[in-house]
């Protein structure tokens, strides 16, 4: 949806050798060209989300997985199911989405930070920037599970990296805390995502930064510009369009982030790091009732859209109008 | 488009395993027409790792294939698969032949109609349903309803204590009631040395547990009706009961509740760090994990005494790992004649012998391996004092909304917070309401 390419069209003067006759053909042969990709994203994208959609209104549990056009029309059940805030499906499912948000909030804003506090430290050139760079994307070159299963060894209670640094070589705490249960696991798991995503957000802003010309920085110094001058009226501007991207990418992200929580928790997640990724998955696949599982994932996706389109929005009109 | 993601997680997996399913159903298409078909056979995890499972189940099936001339292809399922694999082979009707289930979800899978019925005729086939123990067989789907599955591998909860350690602390035997784990455990608590360890952080575990305390103290989580009866004082009691051996008994470390990937308890127990473990069949993995068999002790897992109105001798859950057909495979004969094989006493000897399970048809235990005490007090336990599972549909959302409860509440046991009544019984109708009831 942000980054398609568009391809150069075919100009008339490319054509110009064989007007007559190759003109009905070209019409068609565009067509032709994208109708594999076309088929494509209908296949994988476009059917299984309206599958998913009409799932959403069937009362689609276990006795109707065999033949699941069978299973009994839901009507908007699953929704009001999801909901209703005062019982408890609807209260665990709102209480999930504001436990997503915060997480969502907090790894965008502090990964965007550090991303961009590393882009502007290994800006200029010093000996050594491009081992510190590479060592820098570490986490994010790593496989998922092998780094985030590491990250679960090392937050355990008894035998953890973490508490025996806290605890026994600093005694910072008394008692041994929990890392992966109660209102730690939150802090778990936000510290974790950061992690695993700041090296992205870093990634994308140094690539931002290597097409700001020097010279920009040059003037700024000469107009009287400091480094925080130079950060606010020349980055800062000239990375506008990648934050824009960068910033939604990140947010959709972290908002749909499974693997990290299935990971550090296993299936069934402590109550205080409950993501909405986790929760649906719990209801379609360990309670087996897909019907409310998919009204929940519609949901979200209704939320995502929102944000999405108002996003770009906002974002688009203030380009135009800059 | 990250936002398909979450969108199509309900039906991804679905997606993604047709084809893989599809795959291997289409090896045994390839005999149809033939007098000799080849299986596909979806085997549990029993063993050490699938690599281990592969090794020990070929031979066999190369014996079954030399009887029969019937070809059998083995693939070892994971456990985190295994039932996202049965869900997505249901959905599309492409499967495996025969399947290893846990006996647990019998009911569940039961109701989606995917499984073969064993009626009279069908049981006749196998040789009879009578050659089965009943407490496994009551594992294998709702009663009054056709089997859909036969007992494979038969496992219960026995108490594993440390000898040496009992010695030490100079306890004669084994706690028979609660209230002499209790007591026998403040004697074995000591300065970094816990008396009992629990999977605290493990629904399955917990569930399990609770569902047994809640039969001593005479409850249970369905009624007849099959309709869920979760906020009961007896439910109460037994889950307290459970969480006080943390909470108030103070003989289980704190740290045992974000225990979850199902080994810790038993590691710790194996290597001295608790004298007591709740756990099923255990003696192989004990020694494996380094632990002298001169010290394993093993006894049936206490009662409550004096005994609460309408409790129930129960020490256990039914466990074990059941058998069965899927209902679209094209070679449903020779599928059963595997069935026979697999439940067949020297069979049923050889396996359950290398994967210290217990058999599931009564004729085995003539073997002078299934005559030690151990093995003996689990037979004892398996037919005397084990109940199944709530044999309900809604049994595996059962098992995660109360599991996942129970671990929630060890985890604010843990940091501090003390758990009461109150709070269980209020879990315990959210849970309910979840379920629809």
């Amino acid at each position: 949806m942000l980054d398609t390419v568009e391809a150069p069209r075919p100009t008339d003067a490319d054509l110009s050798g064989s007007v007559g006759r190759r003109r009905p053909r070209r019409e068609l042969l565009p067509y032709l060209l994208l109708a594999p990709a076309i088929v494509l994203e209908l296949l994988i994208h476009i059917i299984p989300m309206l599958v998913g959609v009409a799932i959403s209104f069937l009362k689609l549990t276990q006795f109707y997985l065999r033949n699941w056009k069978a299973a009994p029309h839901a009507g908007g059940d699953n929704y009001k199911l999801a909901l209703t805030f005062d019982k408890p499906a609807g209260k665990a499912l709102l209480h999930s989405f504001e436990v997503t948000l915060a997480f969502t909030l907090l790894v965008l804003a502090i990964s965007w930070g550090l991303g961009m506090f590393a882009a502007v430290l290994t800006q200029r050139s010093f000996a050594g920037r491009g081992l510190v760079r590479t060592l820098f994307l570490v986490p994010y070159a790593m496989p998922v599970f092998a780094s985030v299963i590491t990250w679960s060894f090392m937050l355990q209670r008894d035998t953890g990296v973490v508490n025996h640094v806290l605890v026994d070589q600093l005694h910072l705490a008394s008692q041994r805390p929990f890392w992966l249960i109660g209102n730690n696991s939150f802090l778990s798991l936000v510290v974790v995502t950061i992690w695993r995503t700041w090296p992205f957000a870093f990634l994308c802003l140094t690539a931002g930064m290597q097409s700001i010309p020097t010279e920009l920085y040059e003037a700024a110094a000469l107009d009287g510009a400091g480094i925080g001058g130079q950060l606010r009226r020349v980055t800062l501007p000239l990375l506008a369009p990648v934050n824009r991207v960068l910033v939604l990418v990140l947010f959709l992200w972290t908002f749909n982030d499974f693997t990290t929580p299935y990971t550090l928790f296993g299936k069934s997640a402590p109550r205080q790091a409950d993501l909405i990724s986790m929760h649906i998955y719990q209801n379609s696949f360990v309670n087996w009732n897909f019907g409310t599982g998919s009204a929940m994932s519609v949901l979200l996706l209704l939320f995502l859209l929102a944000v999405t389109g108002l996003y770009l929005l906002i974002v688009n009109r203030r380009a135009s109008d800059a | 488009m990250r936002l398909t993601r979450i969108t199509t997680t309900t039906i991804a997996t679905v997606l993604v395993v047709v084809p893989l399913a599809a795959c291997g159903s289409s090896k045994s298409k390839t005999g149809a027409g033939d007098a000799k078909p080849t299986l596909t056979y979806w085997a549990s995890n029993q063993g050490t790792s699938l690599e281990n499972d592969k090794q020990i189940l070929t031979p066999e099936l190369a014996k079954f294939t030399s009887q029969t001339g019937i070809k059998v292809n083995v693939e070892v399922v994971p456990w985190s698969d295994l039932l996202n694999r049965i869900l997505a082979a249901t959905t599309s009707g492409k499967g495996p032949d025969v399947l290893n289930i846990g006996n647990t979800w019998s009911s569940s899978l039961q109701a989606t109609g995917a499984l073969t019925q064993f009626d009279d005729d069908t049981m006749a086939k196998i040789g009879g349903k009578d050659r089965f123990l009943a407490g496994s067989l009551s594992a294998t789907g709702v009663p009054g309803k056709p089997p859909t599955a036969v007992p494979l591998y038969s496992l219960a909860y026995g108490l594993y204590y440390n000898k040496k350690q009992f010695a030490a602390a100079g306890i004669s035997q084994p706690p028979a009631t609660w209230a002499e784990l209790i007591a026998d455990g403040k004697k074995l608590t000591t300065a970094g040395h816990w008396a009992l360890s629990v999977e605290g952080g493990s629904a399955t575990e917990n569930v399990h547990h609770a569902f047994a305390l809640s039969q001593q103290q005479g409850g249970a989580f369905f009624d007849a009706d099959g309709k869920p009866t979760f906020n009961t004082p007896q439910n109460v009691a037994a889950i307290k009961q459970y969480l006080d051996l943390m909470q108030s008994d103070k003989i289980v470390n704190p740290s045992d509740a974000e225990y979850s990937n199902g080994t810790e308890a038993l590691k710790d127990f194996a290597t001295g760090k608790t004298s007591m473990v709740l756990w099923q069949a255990a003696a192989g993995s004990l020694k494996q994990l380094g632990m002298a068999a001169a010290d394993i002790g093993v006894a049936p897992v206490p009662l409550p005494s004096p005994t609460p109105a309408g409790g129930r001798r129960v020490t256990s859950m039914v466990a074990g790992i059941n058998l069965a057909v899927f209902d679209n495979t094209k070679h449903k004969d020779a599928a059963l004649q595997f069935v026979k094989f697999m439940t067949s006493t020297p069979e049923q000897q050889t396996l359950n012998k290398t994967y210290g399970s217990l058999p599931s048809v009564s004729d085995a235990y003539t073997d002078p391996a299934f005559q030690t005490t151990d093995v003996q007090t689990f037979k004892s336990i398996l037919s005397d004092s084990a109940a199944p599972l709530p044999a309900v549909a809604q049994e595996s959302q059962f098992e995660t909304l109360i599991g996942t409860a129970i671990k929630n509440m060890f985890a604010d046991a843990a940091s501090g917070k003390t758990v009461t009544e109150a709070d269980i019984a209020s879990q315990l109708a959210a849970a309910q309401q979840q379920l629809g009831g």
